[in-house]
């Protein structure tokens, strides 16, 4: 009952605060447009703005606040990598990346430097993890950081988990399984999606109504819980085959994501097919094919573009929390839903000991950044096809 | 010095495209007493809209006012602070937007939305402005005043609902109302109400308009006075009668001599030969509703057949029964003599190449995701099998004929050209089928006058060198006269009357063709008045209801 009223009592302060400020910028200013036509709640924004900006510097010199510091550090890390990343980028290429690189915002620079980190990971993982992925060492629990001193071995720079697996390598190892895995998944989801959703946007009448319909079925089971149906029958199947499991989880995940590809491109293809030029084409004596892949995919690919991105991270997240609840993708292989299920418990550890506490959070954070940086690009992408200017 | 009410002095606007300012209007003057009405007039990117709102201390997104005064009443709007617009906005100065369809919130009643105004500003009370919502409606003829009110928007026809848009633009009595574009959508028997009911409040409430359009026959009729805009710029400004007899600059003239295009008479068409293409007795339907009632013309090798009637006449509807597009549920339609599949799915491809079309909205027509220079090779590659150099010389022969060379324009994507341009690229890959006869649906009717008449000399020139037969769909009777060789006029899916242009444009015509000629304005200030006066006032009343039925 205290809090709230500190809570109420505090905002009816900023609330004065910031109209006693909004008056004082009106009077020193002679009236300014900006600041006589300027809202309460924006003045309200600018000194919670403040406050906000205050308690950050405040809470970085407390001594405990590691998580925090390493946020900020992080973040100023990744500004500065953008940054360089986008001037060598417009400094370095031919006409077009470069011209692209001018135009390019910092988080979409970002968004590709990540990317292309991921790409480098998975494609060359087996050059750059110091050791194999299944190769277990006898130092197990090491904490990251590499010094002896705090729990760390030099010899395992992000540390080893219960069995003695170096981390760095499983992480390296991941961004090949997980990625990989991801990519193909979704690339199998549009295609089956897309094409049916065109084609059902192009035909209409009864093909419509029966791919609808079933689409409508499939939507209407709870996603997870059906992909871990699908999956226990599919771990029948394959039987002690690993690999057969996992081009079965493919396929089942594709299945399921693709009903939402189909909607949506069922959807924009809709609208484009009673465009005259789609009419046009008709009338021409245009086949099926040209008619999708000349006519409609074309004008089609900001939306679907938008929603690769999205369901890029859904697929990735799916995979994660199958492989998290133990029926994804199977050891010996490393894959990083996996990795946070078997450190979890290190997260208790938080207050005691922060690098400890790190452990699971490497993988979850190698999840994240990957999905901040795939929604950073498609923006960027999005709102260069949508043709926006501002 | 007194009876000015608004003047605006230097204006000038800005708006932002690609991360710089482009002046859109460098510095315009204008003066509009009490009870006066101003005509604007200009094509389209003339900068008359930015004008009317900014008459208001508005400017859309992306626009902002850089210089000059907007004196209302002694107010300036562009430096006055907000709450002090709101106070003026809806209450002295009033809008009326093109398109009272967009305009109106779909989900309220009209009435409800009428009284909103006088209600919040405080200067009558609900029941009273619900009264007075009923009085307005009465006076703007407008059909059950009683009752019209508390329809939703969707519930009223086009010209009723921009009737009910100036009724709402008088709620508050304001001193100034500016009209934009209020009668472009309408058909023109619609339009005629729609100005006359404006014309008629304007006068009983001495109310002040600026009348934005880019039909000088339109404002003749409604203004004291005109000002013709051309890219953000004043030409001329001068009284109605003298802007119409004595012209000054050769913009204007040009302007003025639009209509004056008109192609020599061609002979009449001998009996013995087949004709391109015939309909015969074609019945059409959507769904159950039978649109098209056995409606049978001809169209000759090297003709132009005018179909003209208002929208919903089924003019469009005929050229989808013509392309296939809608299969008739009875009757034929014959190529060169010989019954065409119904359906044109069934149809050869070489009946498909004969039969081509361009479309009224030339926006939506071309694929905005390819080059002009695609989208006129496909045609070229997909009936002729032309392919790399031989299909890029035909391509530049092609847009060397719509008159846009090949070498600035092969690249540019449709939204980089103007309108009239776009037109011409779907001109040209109709052409690049090499076809016998093309349907223009509405071609003209989207473009500004001076570009429409570009299209219509470039299309008769067309058909001179290559024999084409069109079909060309328009409610613009001065379209009609301009290229027409022959006219079928329809109405409600019915052929009303048909024959050779001479025949048609004498009289005696049927009722309805009398209906539709009448009713084209023409340029003689005195000419709404004259009309009004010759049908009785009743009977303009008399036609909203007939439409309501």
């Amino acid at each position: 009952m205290i809090t709230l009223l500190w809570i109420i009592g505090g905002l009816l302060a900023l609330l004065a605060i910031s109209w006693v400020l909004r008056k004082l910028a009106q009077v020193v200013t002679g009236n300014k447009p900006r600041f006589r036509d300027m809202p309460l709640a924006v003045a309200l924004g600018y000194v919670l703005g403040v406050v906000v900006l205050a308690f950050g510097v405040w809470l970085w010199f407390q001594p405990n606040a590691v998580f925090f510091r390493w946020f900020v550090q992080g973040l100023a890390i990744s500004v500065v990598a953008a940054f360089i990343f986008r001037w060598l980028g417009r400094t370095v290429g031919t006409k077009t990346t470069k011209k692209a690189f001018r135009q390019m915002p910092l988080t979409a620079s970002f968004g590709f430097l990540v990317i292309l980190i991921y790409a480098i990971c998975a494609i060359f993982a087996g050059v750059l993890a110091p050791y194999g992925q299944a190769e277990v060492f006898q130092n197990v629990n090491v904490l990251p950081g590499g010094n002896p001193a705090t729990g760390g071995d030099p010899a395992h720079l992000l540390g080893t988990d219960q069995i003695g697996r170096d981390l760095l390598t499983r992480l390296i190892y991941g961004a090949q399984n997980t990625v990989g895995i991801a990519f193909a998944t979704v690339c199998l989801a549009f295609l089956v999606g897309g094409s049916l959703g065109f084609l059902a946007a192009v035909f209409g009448g009864w093909l419509d109504n029966i791919l609808s319909r079933i689409v409508d079925v499939l939507m209407a089971i709870p996603s997870l819980i059906f992909a871990l149906l699908l999956m226990t029958i599919a771990s029948a199947w394959a039987g002690s085959q690993q690999w057969l499991l996992t081009v079965y989880m493919v396929l089942i995940i594709a299945l399921i994501d693709s009903t939402r590809v189909f909607r949506l491109a069922r959807a924009v293809g809709q609208s484009i097919v009673v465009m005259d030029y789609v009419e046009a084409a008709k009338l021409r004596g245009e086949g099926l094919g040209y008619l999708i892949f000349r006519e409609i995919l074309p004008n089609a690919t900001a939306p679907l573009l938008a929603e690769l991105g999205l369901r890029f991270c859904f697929v990735f997240l799916t995979i994660s929390a199958l492989s998290f609840l133990g029926i994804g993708i199977q050891p010996p292989l490393a894959d990083w839903g996996t990795m946070v299920r078997d450190l979890a418990q290190f997260i208790n550890f938080a207050a005691f000991s922060p690098l400890a506490a790190a452990l699971p959070l490497m993988a979850a954070g190698a999840i994240a950044l990957l999905t901040v940086a795939v929604n950073f690009v498609v923006d960027w992408m999005l709102h260069k096809s949508s043709g926006l200017k501002e | 010095m007194s009876d000015t009410l608004l003047r605006i002095s230097n204006l000038k606007i800005e708006g932002r495209s690609d991360e710089t300012w482009m002046p859109i209007i460098k510095g315009i003057d204008l003066e509009l007493k009490k009870g006066e009405v101003l005509g604007l007039i200009g094509e389209s990117g003339a900068g008359k809209s930015t004008v009317g709102l900014a008459a208001m201390g508005y400017t859309r997104d992306g626009v902002r006012i850089t210089d000059g005064e907007v004196l209302f009443d002694g107010v300036d709007l562009v430096k006055a602070s907000l709450p002090d617009k709101r106070a003026l906005l809806g209450k002295r100065i009033a809008y009326v937007a093109q398109s009272a369809a967009a305009s109106f919130n779909p989900a309220h009643k009209l009435i409800n939305q009428h009284v909103e105004g006088p209600v919040r500003h405080g200067v009558m009370s609900r029941a009273e402005s619900e009264e007075d919502a009923i009085r307005l409606y009465e006076r703007l003829r407008l059909p059950n005043p009683q009752e019209i009110g508390f329809r939703y928007p969707h519930q009223v026809s086009g010209g009723q609902l921009q009737r009910a848009m100036t009724a709402m633009a008088m709620s508050c009595r304001p001193d100034l109302i500016i009209f934009d574009e209020p009668t472009t959508a309408l058909d023109v028997t619609t339009q005629i109400e729609v100005l006359a009911a404006i014309r008629d409040i304007v006068d009983q409430f001495g109310t002040a308009a600026i009348y934005i359009t880019h039909d000088l026959a339109v404002v003749a009729q409604m203004a004291d006075r005109i000002k013709v805009l051309l890219r953000g710029e004043e030409v001329e400004e001068a009284s109605t009668e003298e802007m119409l007899s004595h012209p000054k600059e050769e913009y204007t003239k040009s302007l003025w001599s639009v209509r004056s295009f008109k192609r020599p008479a061609k002979p009449a068409i001998q009996t013995d030969t087949t004709p391109v293409i015939r309909l015969k007795d074609v019945n059409a339907s959507y769904g159950q509703t039978p649109v098209l009632h056995d409606v049978s013309f001809d169209i000759h090798e090297g003709r132009t057949v005018a179909v003209v009637g208002e929208s919903g006449s089924g003019k469009s509807t005929a050229a989808r029964c013509i392309t296939g597009l809608l299969p008739p549920t009875n009757g034929t339609v014959e190529l060169d003599g010989s019954a065409l599949p119904a359906d044109f799915r069934k149809r050869s491809k070489d009946q498909l190449r004969q039969i081509q079309m361009i479309y009224q909205m030339a926006d939506t027509a071309l694929n905005p995701r390819k080059s002009v220079g695609e989208i006129i090779a496909r045609p070229v590659e997909f009936y002729m099998g032309l392919k790399g150099r031989e299909k890029r010389k035909r391509v530049d022969q092609l847009m060397d004929q719509i008159e846009l060379p090949a070498s600035e324009f092969y690249d540019r994507l449709p939204s980089e050209l103007s309108g009239g341009q776009k037109q011409r690229v779907g001109i040209a890959r109709a052409l690049a089928a090499e076809p016998k006869f093309i349907i223009c649906d509405e071609v003209t009717s989207a473009l500004d006058q001076l570009v429409a008449e570009g299209i219509l000399k470039l299309l008769a020139q067309l058909q001179d060198e290559l024999k084409l037969s069109y079909m060309f769909i328009t409610h613009d009777l001065a379209t009609v006269r301009a290229i027409a060789d022959d006219v079928v006029v329809m109405k409600d899916g019915r052929v009303i009357e048909q024959g050779p242009k001479a025949d048609m444009f004498t009289p005696p015509h049927h009722p309805y063709t009398d209906l539709l000629l009448s009713s084209v304005p023409e340029m003689d200030p005195d000419w709404l008045s004259n009309l009004l006066e010759e049908r009785g006032r009743d009977n303009v009343g008399d036609m909203a209801t007939d439409k309501m039925a």
